[in-house]
C-alpha cells in the first residue's frame, strides 16, 4: 500500500480517534456510577458511599482530562486532514458539533470543577446536583457526535446541492465545475436518520459496560489483595448490577443495530459477515473464520445454516437470502477482513462479559463471590474486553462505510423495493452535478473517503504529525496508566480519616459566607465549622458509625428520596 | 430588508472569540507565568488559581471551531489545512498544558514536578504565540486561489508581522495573567505578581506599538473600514483608555478594575481585528477581490444559520449561567486543601 495522503490521513483519524474513545466511555460509565452512589450516600445517609465517591471522582477526573485533551485533536482533524469533508458536509454536520460544545462540553466541564474541587465549597444538595450535571453534559456529549456520525453513515434531512454563489445569485461554478455540497433541508430528519437511535443507545449501552468494568476490575484487585474489602465490595455489588444491564442493553441495542445496517448499508453487513454470493436459500452465519476474497468464501469457519437470514428477517422457518456483495460494484464494497474480525470479536466479547456477570450473580446469590479467586482474577481483566469490544465495534462501524465517507443512501423504487440496474446491481440515490452547458451530470449522493481530504496538505506533513501523535499518545498513556495505577495502589481513604490538612493560605471571609451553606446542624456537630473559627476541619471526621451530619435537606430532596424509597 | 444572519454569525463567533481569549488567556498567562516562582508550594497555588477553570475555559476554543465549522464551513475548511503544521504543534501544546496540570501533583518528586512545570510553561508559551501568528497572517493574508485553495507554503505563515503579532499575544497574555495572579494570592506571592505585572506590561506596550505602526504599514487594508465607518474610531479611542487604565487601577491598588480593563483591551483587539477583516473571513493575497472567502460565499445555508441561531439563543445563556454559578463558587483567594492539584 502507498504512503498517500489519503492513506496517512486515515491513519492518522483511525489512530486518534481510538484514542480519544479509550476516555469517553470510561467517563461516561463511570458518571453513572458516580451518580448511584452519590445517590446511596445522600439517601443511606452512609459516609462509607462518599468516601468511595472521593476516590473514584480522583480517577474519573484523571481520565476526564486526557479525553478533553484528546478531543480537541478530533475537532480539529476534520478540519486539517479532512478538509474537503468538512466543505461537503458541514452545513449539515457543523451545527451538531456546535450544539455539542454548546450544551454538553461546557456543561461537563463547568460542574466537574465542582465535583473535582468543591466537596466542601458547596452543599450537599448543590454537590449533588452537580454530581448529575457531569453526568448528563458526558452523555449530551456522546448523543451530538453519533448523531453527526450516523449522519455520515445514514444521510438523511439534506440534498447534495449546487450552491449559489452570493455575489451573482446564480447557480455557483469555479472553472468549470459546480460548487457541490450536502445542504441541510430538515434539521429534525438530520437528527434522527434511520440509525441514530439505534447507535446512541448502542454506544451508551457500551460505555455502560465499560465504566461498570472498570470499577469491577478495581474492587476485584482490592479483594484479590484483602485490602479496602467494605469499600470493595459495597461498590463492586453496585457495580455488577448496572455492568450486567449494561451488557444486557449492548446485546439487545446490538441485534438491532445489525438489522438497521442490513437494510441502510447491506454491503457493511456482508461484510460483516464474509457473505460474498448472495444465492438463493437463507444464508448462513459463520461463528469464525477467515474472508478469503479470492475464493470469495470464508475459511475455516464454522457455520449456522439460515442463521443469518434469521436474525436478519426474523423468519422461521428462515428461506429469504440476505444481499451479498455481489449485488454491488467492486468499487463500492468495503474491505472484509477488518469488519470481520472486528464485529466477531466485539460480538465474542459480549457474550463473554454477559456469561461473566451472570456467573458473578450466581455466586453472588450463593453467597460466596468474594471468594471465588478465580472469578475475581477474571474481572480484574474484564475491563479490558469492555475496552476493546467498544473500539472493535466502532472499527467495524467506520471500515465498514468504506470506500464513503458520507455513505449515499440506496435508490428506493415508489413501493419501497431497492432498485437494481440490469445486472442486478443495487443503485445509490444519485445527485445532479450541473455542467456549464445546462446539462447534468448524475453521481451518487455521496461523498468518497478519497475525496473527501485536504488538498493543501502534502503527504510530509502528515507523516510528521502521524509520527509526533505515536511519540506523544505513547508517553501519554502510559503515564495515565502510572497515575491511574498510583491511584489504585494508594486507594481510598478509609471512612472517616483525618484530611491533610490544608496548606498555604488561611481562607479569607468571602469562604465563610460559603461554609454557612453547610446545614447548621452540621455546624453544631463540627464546632470547627462554626462561624468565626477556621472553616478548615483540623479535627478528624467522625468515625463512620455515627451517622452523618446530613439532616438539614429541603424538602425537593427528601420528596426525591421518599420516590426513591419506592 | 431581511436580517442579515451572516453578520449575526460574524459577531457571534467574534464573542466566542472574545470569550476565549478573556478566559483562557489569563490561565494561559498563569502557565507563561509559572516558572517565575520557584518553590513548590508557591507553584502549586498559581496552578490552583486556574485548577478549576482552565478546562472550562477552553470550551470557549471548541465551541469557537464548532461554530466556525457550522456557519462558515468553507473557512474552516480552508483555514485548518492551510495551518496543518501550526495546528498540529498547536494541539500538541494543548494536549501538553492539560496534562502537565493533571499529572504534575500525583507524585512528589522533584523531577517529576519540574518535567511538568517546565512543560506546562513551555506549551502555554506556544499556544499563545501560535493563537497570536494565526491571527497575524489573517491580518496579512494568505494566497488563496480561485477555489480557496492554499498556494502558497510554510513561510506564508512566518511571516515577520505574524511572529510580532505572536510576541505581542504572549505579552497580552502575560499580562492579563499576572492581574490574575494578583487577584487570586496574598502575602510575598502577590507581591511577586505586581512585579511580573509590572515588567509584563511594559513588554506588552512595546509590543503594542511596534504592532500599531506595523500594522499601519503592513496591511493598509485594515483601516479601511474605518474610513466607511467612523464611529468605529470610539472603539480604538476605548480601547485605549482601557490600555491606559491598567497601569493605573494597579497603581492605585484595584486590581479588579486593572483587571476589567485588560478584559476589555482583549475585547477591543479581537473587535479591531475583527472590523480589520470585515467582511472577509479569509483574505486572498493574491487577488483579493475574487479569492478571498468573506461572510457570504463561505458561509452555511440560511436555514443551518437559523438552526444556529436558536441552539445559541437556547444554549448561550444557560452556558453564561453555570459559568456564573462555577466562578462564583470558585471566587476568594486560592488555598490548597485536599482537593487541590
Ligand atoms: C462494550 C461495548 C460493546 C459490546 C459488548 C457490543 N458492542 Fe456493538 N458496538 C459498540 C460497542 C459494543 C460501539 C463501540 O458502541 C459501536 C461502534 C459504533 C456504534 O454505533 O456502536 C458498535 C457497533 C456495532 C455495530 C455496527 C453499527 C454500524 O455499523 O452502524 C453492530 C452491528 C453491533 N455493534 C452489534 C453488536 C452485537 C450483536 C453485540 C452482541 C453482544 C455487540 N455489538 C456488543
Ligand atoms: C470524531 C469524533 C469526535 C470529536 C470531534 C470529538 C470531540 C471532542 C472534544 C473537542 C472534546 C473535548 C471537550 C472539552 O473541551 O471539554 C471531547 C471530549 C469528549 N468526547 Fe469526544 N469527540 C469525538 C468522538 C466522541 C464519541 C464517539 C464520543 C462518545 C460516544 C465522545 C464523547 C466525549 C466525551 C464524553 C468527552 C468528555 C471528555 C471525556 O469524558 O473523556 N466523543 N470530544
Ligand atoms: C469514537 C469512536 C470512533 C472510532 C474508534 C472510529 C474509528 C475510525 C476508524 C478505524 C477509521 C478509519 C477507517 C478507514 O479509513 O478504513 C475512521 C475514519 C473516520 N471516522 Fe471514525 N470512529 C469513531 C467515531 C467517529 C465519529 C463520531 C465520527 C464523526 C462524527 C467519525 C468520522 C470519521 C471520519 C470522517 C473518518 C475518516 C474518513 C474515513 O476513513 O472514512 N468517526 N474512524
Amino acid at each position: 500500500m502507498d504512503l498517500d495522503v489519503v492513506f496517512l490521513s486515515r491513519l492518522q483519524f483511525a489512530l486518534t480517534i481510538m484514542f480519544h474513545y479509550l476516555f469517553p466511555p470510561l467517563t461516561i460509565g463511570l458518571g453513572g456510577l458516580i451518580v448511584i452512589y452519590e445517590t446511596l450516600y445522600l439517601t443511606k445517609k452512609d459516609t462509607a458511599w462518599k468516601s468511595a465517591n472521593v476516590f473514584w471522582i480522583k480517577l474519573f477526573a484523571v481520565t476526564f482530562a486526557v479525553g478533553v485533551a484528546t478531543g480537541i485533536v478530533m475537532e480539529f482533524e476534520f478540519g486539517t486532514n479532512w478538509a474537503n469533508y468538512s466543505r461537503f458536509v458541514g452545513d449539515v454536520f457543523g451545527s451538531a458539533l456546535a450544539a455539542e460544545g454548546i450544551f454538553a462540553f461546557f456543561l461537563e466541564s463547568g460542574f466537574l470543577a465542582v465535583l473535582v474541587f468543591g466537596r466542601d465549597r458547596v452543599g450537599k444538595k448543590f454537590y449533588y446536583f452537580s454530581t448529575w450535571m457531569v453526568f448528563i453534559g458526558s452523555v449530551f456529549s456522546s448523543v451530538w457526535i453519533v448523531i453527526a456520525n450516523s449522519w455520515q453513515q445514514t444521510p438523511r434531512g439534506s440534498l447534495v446541492q449546487q450552491m449559489t454563489n452570493p455575489s451573482t445569485g446564480e447557480p455557483w461554478f469555479i472553472d468549470g465545475a459546480p460548487q457541490m455540497r450536502a445542504q441541510m433541508q430538515n434539521f429534525w430528519e438530520v437528527v434522527f436518520n434511520p440509525s441514530t437511535i439505534d447507535r446512541i443507545t448502542h454506544v451508551w449501552a457500551g460505555c455502560a459496560v465499560t465504566g461498570g468494568f472498570f470499577v469491577l476490575s478495581i474492587c476485584a484487585w482490592y479483594i484479590l489483595r484483602k485490602k479496602h474489602m467494605d469499600f470493595s465490595k459495597r461498590c463492586f455489588k453496585v457495580a455488577l448490577v448496572f455492568t450486567f444491564l449494561g451488557v444486557l442493553a449492548s446485546a439487545v441495542t446490538g441485534d438491532s443495530n445489525a438489522r438497521m445496517v442490513a437494510e441502510q448499508q447491506p454491503a457493511k453487513l456482508a461484510a460483516f459477515e464474509g457473505h460474498y454470493e448472495t444465492g438463493d436459500g437463507p444464508t448462513a452465519l459463520h461463528l469464525f473464520g477467515i474472508p478469503n476474497d479470492k475464493t470469495k468464501t470464508v475459511d475455516y469457519s464454522i457455520e449456522i445454516p439460515g442463521m443469518l437470514s434469521f436474525l436478519v428477517y426474523r423468519e422461521f422457518p428462515p428461506k429469504t437470502p440476505v444481499i451479498g456483495l455481489d449485488q454491488f460494484h467492486p468499487d463500492d464494497i468495503p474491505p472484509t477482513q477488518i469488519p470481520f474480525q472486528a464485529f466477531h470479536i466485539m460480538v465474542a466479547l459480549g457474550f463473554a462479559m454477559l456469561g461473566l456477570t451472570i456467573i458473578g450473580f450466581f455466586f453472588w446469590w450463593r453467597g460466596s463471590l468474594f471468594k471465588q479467586r478465580w472469578l475475581m482474577y477474571l474481572f480484574v481483566i474484564g475491563i479490558l474486553g469492555a475496552i476493546a469490544a467498544n473500539e472493535l465495534g466502532w472499527v467495524t462501524a467506520e471500515v465498514g462505510r468504506q470506500p464513503w465517507i458520507v455513505y449515499p443512501p440506496m435508490q428506493k423504487t415508489t413501493d419501497g423495493e431497492i432498485l437494481r440496474n440490469a445486472d442486478g446491481i443495487i443503485q445509490f440515490q444519485q445527485a445532479e452535478w450541473p455542467t456549464l452547458e445546462g446539462g447534468a451530470v448524475l453521481k451518487p449522493a455521496g461523498l468518497r473517503t478519497r475525496d473527501g481530504h485536504s488538498q493543501a496538505v502534502v503527504q510530509s506533513q502528515v507523516l510528521f504529525s502521524i509520527i509526533m501523535f505515536g511519540l506523544i499518545y505513547t508517553l501519554l498513556f502510559f503515564v495515565w496508566i502510572y497515575v491511574l495505577n498510583e491511584k489504585i495502589r494508594k486507594g481510598p481513604a478509609p471512612v472517616g480519616e483525618a484530611v491533610t490538612p490544608p496548606e498555604g493560605f488561611i481562607r479569607t471571609a468571602g469562604e465563610h459566607a460559603h461554609d454557612s451553606m453547610t446545614s447548621l446542624r452540621e455546624q453544631a456537630q463540627d464546632p470547627s465549622k462554626l462561624p468565626g473559627t477556621s472553616p478548615i476541619p483540623k479535627k478528624p471526621d467522625k468515625p463512620s458509625d455515627t451517622p452523618d451530619a446530613y439532616h438539614g435537606i429541603s424538602k425537593i430532596l427528601r420528596m426525591f428520596i421518599e420516590k426513591f424509597k419506592k | 430588508m431581511t436580517f442579515d444572519l451572516n453578520l449575526l454569525w460574524f459577531l457571534l463567533i467574534g464573542v466566542l472569540m472574545t470569550g476565549y481569549a478573556i478566559l483562557d488567556g489569563f490561565d494561559l498567562g498563569v502557565g507563561i507565568l509559572h516558572l517565575t516562582v520557584r518553590d513548590d508550594t508557591n507553584r502549586r497555588l498559581q496552578l490552583n488559581s486556574i485548577g478549576p477553570l482552565w478546562d472550562g475555559n477552553e470550551v470557549w476554543l471548541v465551541t469557537f471551531g464548532g461554530a466556525l465549522f457550522a456557519a462558515f464551513p468553507e473557512t474552516y475548511a480552508t483555514i485548518f489545512e492551510t495551518f496543518y503544521i501550526p495546528f498540529m504543534l498547536l494541539l500538541f501544546a494543548l494536549i501538553f498544558r492539560a496534562v502537565s496540570i493533571e499529572f504534575r501533583s500525583k507524585q512528589k518528586y522533584s523531577i517529576w514536578r519540574g518535567f511538568w512545570d517546565v512543560c506546562f510553561c513551555f506549551a502555554s508559551t506556544l499556544a499563545t504565540f501560535l493563537f497570536g501568528v494565526a491571527v497575524g497572517v489573517s491580518m496579512i493574508g494568505i494566497p488563496l486561489n480561485e477555489r480557496f485553495l492554499f498556494m502558497g507554503n510554510i513561510f506564508h505563515l512566518l511571516h515577520p508581522y505574524a511572529l510580532c503579532v505572536g510576541v505581542l499575544a504572549v505579552a497580552v497574555f502575560a499580562m492579563h495573567g499576572a492581574i490574575y495572579l494578583y487577584l487570586k494570592t496574598e502575602g510575598e506571592l502577590q507581591k511577586h505578581a505586581r512585579r511580573n505585572f509590572w515588567r509584563m506590561f511594559y513588554f506588552f506596550l512595546v509590543m503594542y506599538l511596534v504592532v500599531t505602526v506595523y500594522t499601519l504599514i503592513a496591511v493598509p487594508r485594515a483601516i479601511d473600514n474605518f474610513t466607511n465607518y467612523p464611529w468605529l474610531w470610539i472603539v480604538v479611542i476605548l480601547n485605549v483608555l482601557a490600555v491606559a487604565n491598567i497601569p493605573r487601577a494597579m497603581y492605585l491598588g484595584r486590581p479588579l478594575y486593572a483587571f476589567i480593563s485588560s478584559c476589555c483591551t482583549i475585547a477591543a483587539f479581537v473587535f479591531l481585528f475583527s472590523t480589520a477583516l470585515y467582511p472577509n473571513l479569509v483574505t486572498s493575497s493574491v487577488n483579493e477581490a475574487t479569492n478571498s472567502l468573506n461572510i457570504y460565499n463561505a458561509a452555511s445555508t440560511p436555514l443551518t444559520l437559523t438552526i444556529m441561531t436558536v441552539i445559541a439563543v437556547i444554549g448561550m445563556p444557560i452556558v453564561l449561567l453555570y459559568t456564573a454559578i462555577v466562578y462564583w463558587t470558585f471566587r476568594g483567594k486560592v488555598v490548597l486543601d485536599e482537593h487541590s492539584y
